[in-house]
């Protein structure tokens, strides 16, 4: 069990800030989430709201503004304690993704820029297990580290004004999807049929920061009936449950 | 039920917002004023959390179907009840067929329609904010009914209250952010010393500022942004989050607006002045 030298610093009055060594490094997300685990059997969750994102935890506070001395203090206290193993339930997430041409309209030009086949772009987007590493910047947008170097293509020069909802992009060392229709500067490779949010579920979210994604190819018959599978909500997303 | 006739410039029915869906990157919402929404339901004696119109710019005109009290605060806006100006801050008797419209902005920016128990519009993960597309619309529509319980036994124990309006308030009072720190001199004293001018680029997202600060390099990774960060990017802008912003960012937060400096904030339009005290 790794123990950092943290952080505690308030984030105006209603929010304390916690941060972890300034690195992209999954040890330090696990420390975050083993942590983020055991205040949450000490904070309320009715009036407390966490915030993992890469090296950071914010806690939230609703309502009455945090005495922030003393509540460091016992934060500062809680990470030093002996930690009890907590049941974190984390999984693995496989979801679907279309390269066709047609979704992915920046593939060619990621092949040509990066000399490599669309092919070889596929093989090597679906291979790695991507780690959760923030949720953020829209309604279930995935922060994912662990993209291969090989496919690090800097963003658009122009942004898109419109991204297809379930685009899927790379820009620099990040890949992930467009939940929503937005404005987009990443190259956009593929497409995923599975809604990441949907507020007709309960989470709306099925994934958490620390959990795994990898994506898997599909063709583009496999895309239109998963695409009606979401629209009438009866998708199901394969999981794996990973080991805490 | 409330019959929205003509809805206005941008009109949403807002409550104290969506909590516990930050960790999922849903934004708040929730009014932008609170401090004037938590005015009009104190005398109303409403919930805290009961939903009101937020009414932006310029306002609608509506038709109660249904008897009930009003009030109205936020911006002043002149309104008229069945053509007869009414003031903010004060209760009104309504009757079914009652018509309430809104005229000129006077003074502000977002006025608050404000009726007895709240608008019973649906509630969204936990709230009954607009924000598109956890709500299916963006903002009420021509012709949109809002509804709302009938409410004929109410008696006021107050009629209207003095409100110490921050309408004209233009001082922000704020916290350093978590990346006050890498702020130099000559940023400081910009912040600090001068008048700063909100940008057209405002909205319940985000207000921008026209004024540039002095360009930085420092980068670093994707954290938590609340309402009232202020971030600077890379160029010297200056955004300041707010209700519907989003819940992480990778801009330093060189600053945090108390939450009564957000309440002023929001009835600023393009071109109104501002500026920073630390606290």
């Amino acid at each position: 069990m790794n123990t950092y030298p943290i952080s505690i610093r308030p984030f105006g009055l209603h929010a304390v800030l916690i941060e972890w060594p300034n690195e992209v490094e999954e040890t330090i997300l696990e420390d975050i989430i083993r942590y983020m685990g055991q205040l949450k059997t000490h904070l309320d969750n009715e009036i407390w709201e966490l915030v993992p994102a890469y090296n950071s935890l914010t806690l939230i506070k609703q309502d009455k503004p945090i005495d922030f001395s003393s509540f460091s203090k016992q934060l500062k206290r809680w990470y030093e304690e002996k930690p009890e193993v907590l049941a974190n339930e984390r999984f693995l997430w496989r979801l679907p993704v279309c390269y066709d041409l047609d979704f992915g309209i920046d593939l060619e030009d990621v092949s040509n820029r990066m000399q490599l086949s669309i092919a070889q772009i596929i093989e090597l987007h679906t291979r790695p297990e991507y780690i959760v590493y923030g949720i953020g910047f829209l309604p279930g947008f995935m922060y994912l580290g662990g993209l291969d170097a090989s496919l690090e293509v800097p963003r658009r020069q122009t942004p898109r004004l419109k991204v297809e909802r379930g685009a899927v992009g790379i820009a620099a060392r990040q890949t992930g999807i467009y939940p929503q229709e937005s404005p987009g500067g990443w190259n956009i490779i593929g497409n995923c049929p599975v809604p990441i949010f949907d507020i007709s579920k309960t989470p709306p979210c099925f994934v958490k920061v620390g959990d795994r994604i990898q994506f898997y190819a599909i063709s583009r018959a496999a895309y239109q009936l998963r695409t009606i599978e979401g629209e009438v909500g009866i998708y199901q997303v394969e999981k794996i449950k990973l080991d805490a | 039920m409330l019959k929205v006739l003509k809805s206005g410039f941008f009109t949403t029915v807002q409550d104290l917002g969506r909590r516990r869906y930050r960790s999922m990157g849903v934004p708040v919402s929730g009014a932008m004023d609170h401090y004037s929404v938590s005015k009009l339901n104190m005398i109303l004696e409403n919930e805290v959390n009961a939903a009101v119109l937020e009414i932006t710019m310029t306002g609608p005109t509506v038709l109660f179907e249904a008897p009930t009290h009003i009030a109205l605060g936020g911006a002043e806006m002149s309104a008229t009840l069945n053509n007869e100006p009414i003031d903010n801050h004060k209760i009104y008797k309504i009757q079914e067929g009652d018509i309430l419209s809104y005229g000129r902005l006077e003074k502000g920016f977002r006025a608050y329609l404000a009726v007895k128990d709240g608008f019973s519009t649906e509630v969204v993960l936990g709230s009954r904010s607009l924000f598109f597309p956890i709500t299916k619309n963006r903002c009420i529509a021509d012709g949109a009914v809002v509804p709302y319980e009938v409410n004929r036994a109410f008696e006021p124990k107050i009629s209207a209250y003095k409100v110490d309006s921050l309408l004209g308030a233009t001082i922000l009072e704020v916290y350093r952010g978590p990346e006050f720190d890498l702020l130099n001199d000559r940023q400081l004293e910009q912040l600090f010393g001068t008048d700063f001018s909100v940008a057209k680029e405002n909205n319940r997202m985000a207000y921008q500022i026209s004024e540039l600060l002095a360009e930085h390099q420092f980068s670093m990774l994707t954290s938590a942004t609340l309402s009232g960060t202020v971030q600077l990017t890379p160029k010297g802008k200056l955004i300041i989050l707010m209700k519907d912003g989003q819940t992480t960012g990778g801009y330093p937060r060189v600053l945090q607006l108390s939450k009564r400096a957000i309440a002023i904030l929001s009835q600023k339009k393009s071109k109104d002045q501002i500026a920073f005290k630390l606290l």
